[in-house]
């Protein structure tokens, strides 16, 4: 059965949606975890053999050596450590932020294009604000209105113009880049980065944080767009929008007022995801983010959100960021080259809705 | 076709049904809404498989896998809903599938011939095969329907409510067709809910009533009547119970009431109270009358006048009006709410539960500053729940997998809880079985004993004439005739709906 598991379903429902993904991503970080292992206790055992070889030939006694899975086992694990997960962590936090703006828009039957393109425009706004001078707040301040700003500018081409929102925000998507471009003059913009450089910290200062300061930006936010979604009238319209736009009319929702709102929002949280670009490279550079709307597109997809709206979830979106960055990261950890990964995300993303698919289909044959 | 089953989860749509139709014979297939029609002829067309019974066409088994394979063996649907690509020519429509070529290139000298020789065989050879079907009258496109099935050697052809959108001259051009259809030794299933009609151009009939056969035999020895109690399968006080209401005060007035292009210049005053049946047949602008009165679709001129005074506490209050257009917002504030013909593409959000399809257009009232308790939300659709006897697991329930009645429930319990004064009913009863219609028709006499006013428009004139207190026929966007539903029948409201009463000439300007 079709289920809007964040409307008023039961909570083990909800809890059972939210199963598969987690499943997923629980799977992926041991998987890697156990690659890393193994593979850790087969380069100590080529080294040790080797380091006999050459002790042989220098006409030593070679020393006896370990058999390879009790290297294996003996091994200390370097994947599942404090702080690669913070560094994961760390590397979900712009696309996740942008991605809580586009599970709205995808609950609703929309789609943002423009998500990499507006990060990118707006990370170099608050670079070119702080080079002249202005102060972190207001430089921040101004990159979340611009962010704003291009959501209203899709909000308008969609429901003014009626141009559909794949299209839309395409145009955007050129708009904004060139906009990045034109603002940082074809360079990256150098600009002093005052607390923003320790907002993606690897360790946070103060300590008890546990994670960085833009870790916790993005789990505020997610509480935050998740209330939305369950306990706000504008979170019921998102849903019915995206279930059937002729019924929100039939029920008397302004469904252009809703989706200015909506495309508003996520143009929000698209600039808060920009200002965290800024922080983690600390320069403005207009080529940032190229194609990180697929990213986020594909966490919400991964977490169970439809396009043809209707579905999606805030904690399945974001454990859909998480399978990404934690295929990255473990990717790069166990040294699989940049090529492979691609075509292991983009398989992911296939296979994520295939099982998404799936599971619809043998839940709706039990109806 | 001998015992044919068909289930879907637990509704029985098909349960054991027997039709037998001879060459080169005009049978009628009917039923209400949901009594199987449409299943049974998809069976037949290969669309669906069936869970049981048999097939034969001149004695040899036939069990489609597709409807591919229906055509080859020589059977041709013309649904309600015309199956055209309107931006292909008529001679690209007919041909859609059967394209003959050679090389791998298309043959398009020999098709428009056949094409033109299928038209002439009609005697509508001023249809010309080269022009876009888009732009041809639905009678026309009617035409080109058959065409098709001529084209395709078709021996068995199905039509389904095939006079829904005609206009008089067109009806009877088509029973003028399907005679030399039947001489031609074509066997021609004609489904209708209109016995008029059955009773000119059929030989023998078949009547279904929720998935089995209540009765067959020939249309020249069975009454109407019969007929009637055939298919409703009760006596027809039974079928309408009636709760008493008064007509009280105009809550409802339209003035010249314009849209574009429809409803044209209508006048009506709805009270409070009362039942006001609209008829007419498909496109004479029932539906965008609602419509436009909802502000779903633009008024272009006229006015719209609301009496507003919601709930007890103002009966006493002068009644405040309100004039002119207003978007659906406002008209569900000035207490209106409107029912949509079509449950799946816009009554109701399929996807979402019951406790949000029936609290969508009154969630203010469960919360404040746009916050919203899921515990009152649910409590509310309880409320409805019981009230109107839905059977389902509870309100969190996705409204896809409840049967059609309870759907219609759920819809009907959206206007109930934003306690609308006025209702706008567009075929009410569509698709829903004949428990869950008796129940819609007493809610409906409950409500305006409550002195809610109803505006009901409804195809099926049997349901019309036992429910409404005055009804008003429409043809061709306007509101022609509002009369007493005492003083209507079946034939009189045909003879208007379809112009012939009021026939002015202006021929194919309908839309």
């Amino acid at each position: 059965m079709k289920s809007a598991f964040l409307t008023t379903g039961s909570r083990f429902r909800r809890v059972y949606h939210a199963f598969g993904p987690l499943l997923a991503l629980v799977l992926i970080v041991l998987g890697f975890a156990a690659a890393s292992q193994i593979k850790a206790g087969l380069d100590a055992h080529r080294y040790l053999v080797q380091r006999n070889r050459a002790r042989e030939a220098a006409g030593l006694e070679p020393e006896p050596v370990a058999g390879r899975w009790r290297l294996i086992y003996e091994h200390k694990n370097r994947f599942l450590t404090v702080d690669t997960l913070r560094g994961t962590a760390n590397q979900t936090v712009s696309v996740g932020i942008a991605a809580m703006g586009m599970t709205m828009i995808i609950i609703s039957g929309g789609i943002d294009l423009s998500v990499g393109s507006v990060m990118a425009l707006t990370s170099v706004m608050l670079a070119w604000c702080l080079r002249e001078g202005w102060t972190p707040g207001a430089a921040i301040l101004t990159a979340l209105l611009l962010g704003g700003a291009t959501g209203l500018a899709n909000a308008t081409m969609i429901t003014r113009l009626r141009v559909v929102p794949f299209i839309a925000t395409l145009g955007m998507w050129g708009v904004a880049r060139g906009l990045a471009k034109g603002i940082a003059a074809e360079q990256k913009i150098d600009a002093p980065a005052y607390w923003l450089g320790t907002v993606l910290a690897r360790r946070p200062e103060p300590a008890w944080l546990v994670v960085s300061p833009g870790v916790w930006v993005l789990i505020g936010l997610a509480v935050l767009v998740w209330a939305i979604l369950r306990y706000t009238a504008l979170g019921r319209y998102v849903f019915a929008i995206g279930s059937n736009e002729a019924t929100a009319r039939l029920c008397g929702i302004r469904v252009e007022r809703v989706k200015v709102c909506l495309y508003g929002i996520a143009g929000l949280c698209t600039g808060l995801a920009g200002a965290m670009q800024f922080c983690r490279l600390t320069v403005g550079d207009p080529t940032t983010a190229m194609g990180a709307e697929l990213d986020v597109i594909a966490a919400v997809v991964i977490g169970g959100g439809s396009l043809s709206g209707g579905e999606g979830s805030v904690s399945g979106t974001l454990i859909g960021a998480l399978i990404m960055a934690f295929l990255r990261v473990g990717c790069d950890h166990v040294g699989i080259p940049s090529w492979v990964q691609e075509m292991v995300m983009g398989a992911v993303i296939v296979l994520a809705v295939a099982l998404d698919q799936w599971r619809h289909r043998r839940a709706s044959a039990q109806v | 076709m001998a015992g044919v089953r068909k289930a879907f989860g637990a509704t029985i749509a098909l349960d054991g049904v027997d039709l037998v139709v001879g060459p080169g014979e005009v049978h009628a297939l009917i039923g209400e809404n949901g009594a199987g029609k449409s299943t049974l002829m998809k069976v037949l067309s290969g669309a669906i498989v069936p869970d049981g019974g048999a097939m034969r066409i001149d004695g040899e088994p036939y069990a489609p896998a597709g409807p591919l394979e229906a055509r080859r063996r020589g059977i041709a649907m013309i649904y309600q809903e015309l199956n055209l690509a309107p931006h292909l020519s008529v001679a690209d429509n007919v041909m859609l599938g059967i394209e003959q070529s050679r090389f791998g290139l298309l043959r398009r000298e020999a098709m428009r011939r056949r094409v033109q020789a299928a038209l002439a065989e009609l005697r509508h050879p001023d249809i010309r095969p080269e022009v876009r079907v888009g732009g041809l009258s639905v009678g026309a496109q009617q035409l080109v329907e058959v065409a098709r099935a001529l084209v395709s050697d078709a021996r068995i052809i199905v039509m389904d409510e095939p006079t829904s959108a005609l206009t008089r001259h067109d009806t009877e051009q088509l029973f003028a067709l399907i005679r030399r259809l039947r001489q031609r030794n074509v066997s021609v299933i004609y489904i209708s809910h209109f016995l008029e009609e059955v009773r000119q151009v059929a030989d023998r009939f078949t009547v279904l009533r929720d998935g089995r056969v209540t009765g067959t035999g020939r249309v020249d020895q069975t009454s109407t009547s019969r007929i009637v109690e055939m298919m409703v399968g009760r006596r027809l006080d039974d079928m309408f119970p009636r709760v008493p209401h008064a007509p009280g005060d105009v809550i409802l007035t339209l003035e010249r009431l314009c849209g574009n292009p429809l409803p044209r210049d209508v006048d009506l005053t709805l009270r409070r109270g009362e039942i006001l049946g609209v008829a007419g047949l498909i496109g004479s602008g029932r539906t965008r009358l609602v419509r436009t009165i909802f502000g779903l679709e633009p008024v272009r001129s006229g006015r719209v006048r609301v009496c507003v005074a919601r709930g007890a506490a103002n009966a006493g209050s002068r009644p405040s009006e309100v004039d002119g257009g207003a978007p659906p917002h406002r008209r569900l504030a000035q207490g209106i709410g409107m029912l949509s013909e079509d449950r799946k593409a816009e009554g109701l959000a399929m996807g979402l539960s019951l406790a949000d399809n029936i609290t969508l257009s009154g969630l203010r009232s469960l919360g404040r500053w746009g916050m919203l308790s899921p515990r009152r939300q649910r409590a509310a659709a309880m409320r409805w729940i019981e009230r109107l006897n839905i059977r389902a697991r509870g309100p969190e329930q996705v409204v896809w997998g409840l049967s059609g009645g309870n759907q219609q429930k759920v819809a009907l319990a959206r206007l109930l809880h934003q306690d609308a004064d006025v209702l706008l009913l567009d075929e009410p009863t569509r698709g829903i079985d004949i428990g869950a219609k008796v129940e819609v028709f007493r809610l409906m006499g409950e409500l305006a004993a409550q002195g809610r006013a109803i505006l009901f428009v409804s195809s099926y004139l049997p349901e019309l004439l036992g429910v409404s207190d005055r009804i008003g026929v429409m043809s061709r966007g306007r509101l022609v005739a509002v009369r007493p539903a005492a003083e209507w029948n079946e034939r009189a409201i045909m003879t208007v709906a379809t112009g012939a009463a009021t026939d002015d000439g202006t021929d194919g300007a309908d839309v």
